[in-house]
């Protein structure tokens, strides 16, 4: 894997051909919000569940390919990305909880008796400022993680147990009751964004549509990283850290550029996903959930940028499909899934197919 | 005719007493509520050793009254009148007891078992009296403080007619009874004493201040018990986490590996142990109560296979590619938690201390130390001996660390490190399994049991460095005594966040953890 797979793929089947292919996707996606405006009865209409799953999958669609620029491009792999997404999910969540309470405190803090909002939470009424909480709160919190870690070279399965503590140590903040998280419960009951009601269908066609927007937007700087130097900088640095050091490159801001950059794109991935799915609680910060994402990008293909893609939209997929019809066997399934991808599919979905090609 | 006479005094001068006490039930049987209580507060604070069985029987609901309301005695099989021979008439109808009843009858009782000639009944009765100790019963306290002469009883005694005193009208009873009560180290009198000073609800100044200088020295008293205290949570904890940790650090400074399965190792265990329990209440209940150390040597093997049956299939195949190791055992950690749930439940399962296991040893007045964390403790310091005498005097510990300090060399020198892997494999797993035999003597068993100690081992090993039993102990006692000590002053969740950012700044100093193994190697 001297190059990103994705460019070698893409020089194989030609530009072409790759073009059409996410030209197709991209039209799909942008028809489906368009076609849940259709009145109800009409034969094309796309249902507000159907928008609302495949906004989800989307959401994750864009970790992944986060998660894919850290482990796939710079070789550290991160247990934490759950923290960051949830971090700008909270952040767009208490907008929302400040939009359907208007002047008063949110429901939760006046149920546990608050008398005024805790500093943390001041200005978010001005959808402005929730926007940049959405970047700052968890592209400081990677840049100060990450600062220190990088600058100890922890890496390796250290580095991903120690994300995986932090978004532990986050799941527990975020649990409490007296810290203004809304605790177990939660952001949830919102009802407008910027003066639109929340649940009308052209509000969710157009959530739908900066969903596809930004992931869209991720997919192309993320190329465009991989193709310039830095990209193969950190490519390098992934393969033999030592020899890059000893060709006069300092590592550590190579690492905390990408690291920061990514933990924002979940940021911003979360802060889309939190009005659309309509809830957002600790859970997400689950260590299972970050685990989870792992496997998407595994599953697609690390370093391909189109496979963690895939990765997502497939394990999400079946996931929704499984909890319906066989609830029980879910759990074995994603765990066969874990090793299968590991054992036998060493570049994802992409190697198979890019092998499948080959003669 | 005369001695007739005499006979029949004589008769009723013998009855003379029973009959005065035989009066009792009668009157409470025929009071109403009020003076039901007006009863009960006259017998705490004047005791008959005759009335015990009356007390006792109320207290156990077994007294009913019939028609006439004769009171009765319920016993198997029918009724016994409680004075007297009568027969009840018609059914008789128990005795209901309010709250406010029962609490009198508590006080009660404990003033008649002051008389009891078993000592420890005797302090019993004293420390229940420390709580709802009656003013009319100061008299008796005073009497019976003089008569007393086990210093505990004695000791207990003091502090009930303290605590009694503290409402007397006389300022100068009031200021011996504070002084009396800081010369104590009880929790309860810093609660007293804490409520006198709130709310200025002690008036007299001196006596204010006598009962600030007595908090200060109680609290002072206090303190060294709860330090203690934290300090031996913080050690069970520790050993604990020692447990889950040292199979962990072992493997992961054998083959470079996180292995995400070794929390369901100590699950396992866990459930292993509830299986010993059933099997052995079944089969063999007589030695029921031995079942845990049965249990051992069951948990190890069992894990111990699993382990090795893991390390054959999955992790042999990933050699050298640490995080996909770590991914694909996660994957198997989520089919063993799922595969428990569906043959036992997703609800905990019973594991009982047995008779041995439960109970604790009073030190200080605040400080009980349980039996159950005490072996606990005991038991994983013996596990440590135990791989430490593994590793350093057997030929499988030799080629352990021959395969950890450098595997190629190793392997040249003619070190099977196939077989070396799978077997420390093995015992890394087994020895989660006796820590999943140790977690159930003190926590529920459910399949998300290893989920909770997972991060904490991790954290260890990180802490400790690999490949050095040193170092576990060192990180696991060291963070579990840090966790206990910072949980009552800043709470659990702000601990564990403040132990992650020490261990990450820790790091900065020591990146190999705290005991590095030397070598020049480098990636």
């Amino acid at each position: 894997m001297n190059q990103p797979l994705t460019l070698t793929a893409a020089q194989k089947a030609g530009p072409k051909l790759t073009a059409v292919a996410l030209g197709a996707v991209l039209a799909v996606l942008i028809a489906m919000p368009l076609l849940h405006l259709l009145p109800a009865d009409h034969a094309l209409h796309v249902s507000a569940y159907s928008l609302t799953l495949v906004g989800k999958i989307l959401c994750y669609a864009i970790v992944a390919l986060a998660l894919d620029l850290v482990w796939g491009y710079a070789g550290l792999l991160s247990l934490g990305h759950g923290l960051f997404f949830a971090l700008g999910g909270y952040a767009m969540g208490m907008y929302l909880m400040r939009q359907s309470a208007g002047d008063g405190l949110p429901a939760f803090m006046s149920f546990l008796a608050w008398t005024e909002l805790p500093w943390y939470w001041y200005g978010t009424s001005s959808f402005l400022w929730a926007m940049c909480l959405v970047v700052l709160a968890p592209g400081l919190l990677a840049f100060v993680f990450g600062f220190f870690a990088f600058r100890s070279r922890i890496k390796g399965v250290y580095f991903s147990i120690m994300t995986q503590a932090l978004t532990f140590a986050g799941m527990l903040l975020f649990f409490r009751n007296e810290t203004g998280f809304g605790g177990n419960n939660g952001f949830t009951d919102f009802r407008t964004i910027l003066g639109f009601p929340i649940a009308a269908p052209g509000t969710r066609a157009m959530l739908f549509l900066a969903t596809v927007a930004l992931l869209a937007g991720s997919l192309l700087l993320g190329w465009k990283l991989a193709r310039s130097k830095f990209g193969r900088v950190l490519t390098a640095l992934r393969d033999a850290e030592n020899r890059l050091m000893f060709c006069g490159y300092d590592p550590r801001g190579y690492k905390l550029f990408i690291w920061t950059l990514s933990a924002v794109l979940c940021g911003l991935a979360g802060a889309l996903y939190v009005p659309q799915v309509g809830i957002i609680n600790p859970s997400e910060m689950a260590p299972t959930q970050s685990i989870e994402a792992a496997v998407w990008v595994a599953l697609g293909g690390r370093g391909t940028l189109i496979g963690p893609l895939l990765g997502a939209g497939i394990v999400n997929g079946m996931k929704s499909w499984f909890t319906v019809a066989f609830p029980e066997y879910w759990l074995f399934a994603l765990g066969a899934l874990f090793i299968i991808v590991t054992l036998f599919l060493p570049k994802g979905v992409i190697g198979l197919v890019r092998r499948r090609g080959e003669p | 005719m005369n001695t007739a006479l005499h006979r029949i005094l004589l008769l009723l001068l013998l009855a003379l007493p029973w009959a005065a006490q035989a009066g009792d039930a009668t009157d409470y049987a025929h009071a109403s509520p009020a003076r039901q209580a007006k009863l009960l507060e006259h017998w705490a604070a004047a005791p008959a050793p005759e009335r015990l069985p009356l007390i006792e029987a109320l207290r156990a609901n077994r007294v009913a009254i019939d028609q006439d309301k004769t009171p009765f005695i319920e016993e198997a099989g029918g009724y016994r009148a409680l004075e007297g021979d009568a027969e009840p008439v018609g059914t008789p109808k128990k005795l209901r007891l309010n709250n406010r009843l029962r609490g009198l009858l508590n006080t009660a009782l404990a003033s008649h078992q002051l008389f009891a000639d078993d000592p420890a009944q005797r302090l019993s009765a004293a420390k229940r009296l420390q709580r709802s100790g009656k003013p009319e019963q100061l008299a008796l306290l005073e009497q019976r403080l003089e008569a007393e002469d086990d210093p505990a009883v004695s000791e207990a005694l003091t502090l009930a007619l303290a605590n009694l005193q503290l409402d007397a009208a006389d300022p100068a009873v009031r200021l011996a009874a504070v002084r009396l009560l800081g010369e104590t180290g009880a929790p309860m009198a810093r609660v007293r004493l804490e409520n006198l000073l709130a709310d200025e609800a002690e008036t007299d100044a001196a006596v204010r201040k006598a009962a600030e200088t007595s908090l200060a020295q109680v609290k002072r008293k206090l303190l060294f018990g709860e330090l203690l205290g934290q300090a031996f949570s913080g050690l069970s904890l520790g050993s604990i986490l020692l447990l889950a940790a040292l199979g962990l650090a072992i493997t992961f400074g054998l083959l470079g590996v996180i292995n995400m399965a070794h929390g369901e190792m100590l699950m396992l265990g866990a459930y292993t142990t509830y299986m010993v329990q059933v099997l052995m209440a079944r089969l063999a209940p007589e030695a029921l109560a031995f079942y845990p150390l049965v249990a051992l040597p069951v948990a190890f093997f069992v894990t111990a296979a699993i382990g090795m049956a893991l390390e054959r299939t999955v992790i042999r195949h990933l050699y050298g590619r640490p995080l996909e190791t770590l991914l694909a055992t996660w994957g198997i950690s989520l089919i063993l938690i799922q595969a428990v749930r569906v043959l036992f439940g997703a609800q905990n399962v019973e594991v009982a201390n047995p008779g041995w296991l439960s109970g604790g040893l009073q030190v200080l007045p605040n400080l009980v130390l349980p039996y159950n964390r005490m072996v606990i403790i005991g038991f994983a310091l013996f596990v440590v001996l135990l791989t430490w005498l593994l590793l350093n005097k057997t030929r499988l510990g030799l080629n352990v660390r021959a395969v950890t300090q450098n595997r190629n060399m190793a392997a040249c020198c003619g070190v099977p490190t196939g077989r070396i892997d799978m077997l420390a494999f093995g015992l890394g797993s087994g020895i989660a399994g006796l820590g999943g035999v140790a977690l159930s003597q003190i926590g529920n068993v459910g399949p998300d049991l290893g989920q909770g100690y997972i991060i904490d081992s991790f954290l260890v090993v990180v802490l400790g460095g690999v490949g050095q039993l040193a170092g576990s102990i060192f990180a696991a006692f060291g963070l579990g005594i840090a966790n206990k000590i910072l949980e009552p002053q800043i709470g659990a969740v702000l601990g564990k966040i403040l132990i992650l950012a020490l261990i990450i700044l820790f790091i900065q100093k020591r990146p190999q953890g705290l005991f590095a193994l030397k070598g020049r190697v480098i990636d």
